[in-house]
């Protein structure tokens, strides 16, 4: 078996010197080699796809994106490393972990701690979206896309509207589009205050809401559609979802 | 750990400095005055009438009265309680006495049963006051041990304590000296926590304890924490309530740097302007992360024990401004008790 790779995630340099020096002191019973650190989830994310870790160390408390949301963005990829979750005092996270038997090390973590939780990592691990969710409920700041092995981030003020296809869900930035797998009643329910529905298959962000104009076709009949700032491509909105959708108009004048 | 006692404070004369103490008798005397002039007043037209007579005699002798207490004050705290509360009835006394003849330039008959009626007058309603002082000393003293105890527990979070631990650890190999003195300041952050908490302190000492605090910070944030000092050397002297700033500091860390990716500016800034001492700290301010817990949990204590300490004297206020969040602190500048 050749020797399992592992990445660590911190933002604070003490913590990831402490993590190394202990891997160190496991090497002789698990085998193993550390591929690369990063200092926040972004970089994470590059470093993890980057080295094919197999298992990564996260911090939960960190600046930007959490280690819960990075976690979240990395179940995207195929074949996603084993996470452990480390914190030095989160109650809630540490209570959530034990509900759902993952694996987290508490600071200061004790070497006899990492061994274990680095073998069982070894062996293969399963993290989804809802545990993941109810750990953390908050919304995350970016959507994640797997595009030929990496993870690309989109923020999530960038979105300007997702809008349901055959088969997938088509994100539209002002600059290209991406395909998510996650359903719009998912992420309507994740960013509620962000989106709002226009359609039955689609979800508009508030911010870059310009106006509304009549005359497109909606089901045969005359109906509303929505202006975007900064993309010229026009929304049509349904009768149904009408009524909710134009105060968003006024305000926005 | 030893059990925490309900220990009422020893009896003490209030500080008749103290904007609070001198409003509190000056109405208090004035509303026992209106209940005396509305008994005294068999029908309503003459209230008025009564209430002149009475303001006209009470008034020159509470004024008085007031500023020879607030004069007298320090000599009168070191009298042990019943001597002190035996002066300040001889002082009320005494300028009831003295005042007296302005009585009968008012109208009074100025004869000794008048004189008599004057003085009981007065010494009832200094024992009055006395008997409330005390009530309100009772009232208060558990409050203090609670404060005391609040303040061990809202201080220092355990998120703070384990990830210096584990900084302390990663230095241990490679850097032994660093690691000793990150432990010793470690040391002293707890002893100041775990000390009695009630006395003031001298903000000198107050100002070495964040900056041991801080010293621990920049060990595990590095160069994402900034911190500019701008200290008025004439105000390190001056008295104030223990772990006033630390907390807010550390409120300043939690809230202000570690959300941030880049270097972040805290700022601490002591100002003494004649008799007023004035804290201000500021930190950025990062809207998405105010769901963060234990920033009010601190504010709310610190300013109920400066309301113990300084009554209304003393006041806290919040904001945001420019994309910083700012404290600014108002108390009293004493250096002694």
């Amino acid at each position: 078996m050749s020797p399992i790779r592992v990445v660590i995630v911190d933002d604070e340099q003490p913590a990831r010197n402490r993590l190394r020096e202990l891997l160190e002191d496991c090497r002789a019973d698990m085998p193993h080699s550390v591929a690369a650190e990063a200092a926040n989830g972004v970089e994470g994310l590059q470093a993890v796809t980057a080295s094919r870790a197999d298992v990564v160390f996260v911090d939960i408390h960190m600046p930007e994106m959490s280690g819960i949301e990075f976690a979240r963005h990395l179940q995207v990829l195929e074949h996603p490393p084993a996470v452990i979750f480390v914190t030095a005092h989160d109650q809630y996270a540490v209570e959530a972990f034990e509900v759902n038997a993952l694996d987290y090390l508490t600071k200061p973590v004790r070497a006899a701690r990492l061994l274990a939780a680095l073998k069982k990592a070894a062996g293969g691990t399963h993290l989804t979206r809802g545990v993941l969710e109810s750990i953390d409920p908050a919304p995350r700041r970016h959507f994640s896309v797997a595009e030929r092995g990496r993870v690309t981030l989109v923020p999530v003020s960038d979105v300007v509207f997702l809008r349901a296809e055959l088969k997938y869900v088509t994100l539209r930035t002002r600059e290209r589009e991406h395909l998510v797998e996650e359903s719009l009643t998912q992420i309507e329910q994740e960013f509620g205050s962000v989106f709002v529905r226009i359609h039955r298959n689609c979800l508009v962000a508030r911010r870059w809401i310009r106006g509304f104009e009549r005359g497109a076709e909606t089901e045969g009949e005359d109906g509303w559609s929505v202006i975007l700032e900064g993309l010229d491509e026009k929304l049509p909105v349904s009768r149904r979802q009408w009524p909710q959708v134009k105060s968003l108009g006024k305000a926005g004048e | 750990m030893q059990s925490i006692r309900q220990n009422h404070l020893p009896d003490a004369l209030p500080d008749f400095r103290n904007l609070g103490v001198v409003s509190r008798i000056l109405l208090s005397v004035n509303v026992l005055a209106l209940v005396f002039a509305v008994a005294r007043s068999r029908e309503l037209a003459e209230f008025p009438v009564k209430v002149t007579e009475i303001a006209g005699s009470l008034e020159p002798v509470l004024l008085v009265v007031v500023i020879v207490l607030y004069l007298g004050s320090t000599v009168l705290e070191r009298l042990p309680y019943t001597h002190g509360l035996f002066v300040v009835f001889a002082i009320v006394l005494a300028t009831t006495g003295a005042l007296f003849p302005l009585q009968s330039l008012l109208g009074g008959s100025g004869d000794g049963r008048e004189l008599a009626w004057s003085l009981a007058c007065g010494l009832s309603a200094a024992a009055a006051l006395a008997w409330y002082f005390h009530l309100r000393n009772r009232a208060f003293s558990p409050a203090i041990s609670e404060a005391r105890l609040q303040a061990l527990q809202a201080r220092i979070r355990p998120h703070f304590l384990f990830n210096s631990l584990n900084a302390v650890l990663s230095l241990i190999r490679k850097d032994p000296k660093r690691a000793e003195g990150a432990l010793e300041d470690l040391a002293e952050l707890f002893r100041t926590v775990m000390a009695d908490n009630r006395q003031l302190i001298a903000l000198r000492d107050e100002l070495s304890l964040c900056r041991q605090y801080l010293n621990l910070e920049q060990l595990r944030l590095g160069e994402r924490l900034r911190v500019e000092w701008q200290l008025d050397p004439t105000a390190e002297e001056a008295l104030v309530p223990p772990m006033v700033l630390q907390p807010l500091v550390e409120n300043a860390v939690y809230h202000g740097i570690e959300p941030g990716v880049a270097p972040g500016l805290i700022q601490v800034r002591i100002e003494r302007r004649s008799d007023r001492l004035w804290l201000q700290l500021t930190n950025p301010y990062h809207p998405d992360y105010q769901h963060r817990q234990g920033n009010h949990m601190a504010l709310a204590n610190i300013r109920e024990r400066l309301q113990l300490h300084f009554d209304v004297e003393a006041r806290l206020d919040t904001r945001i401004a420019d994309g910083r969040y700012e404290i600014g602190i108002a108390m009293p500048y004493r250096t002694s008790l």
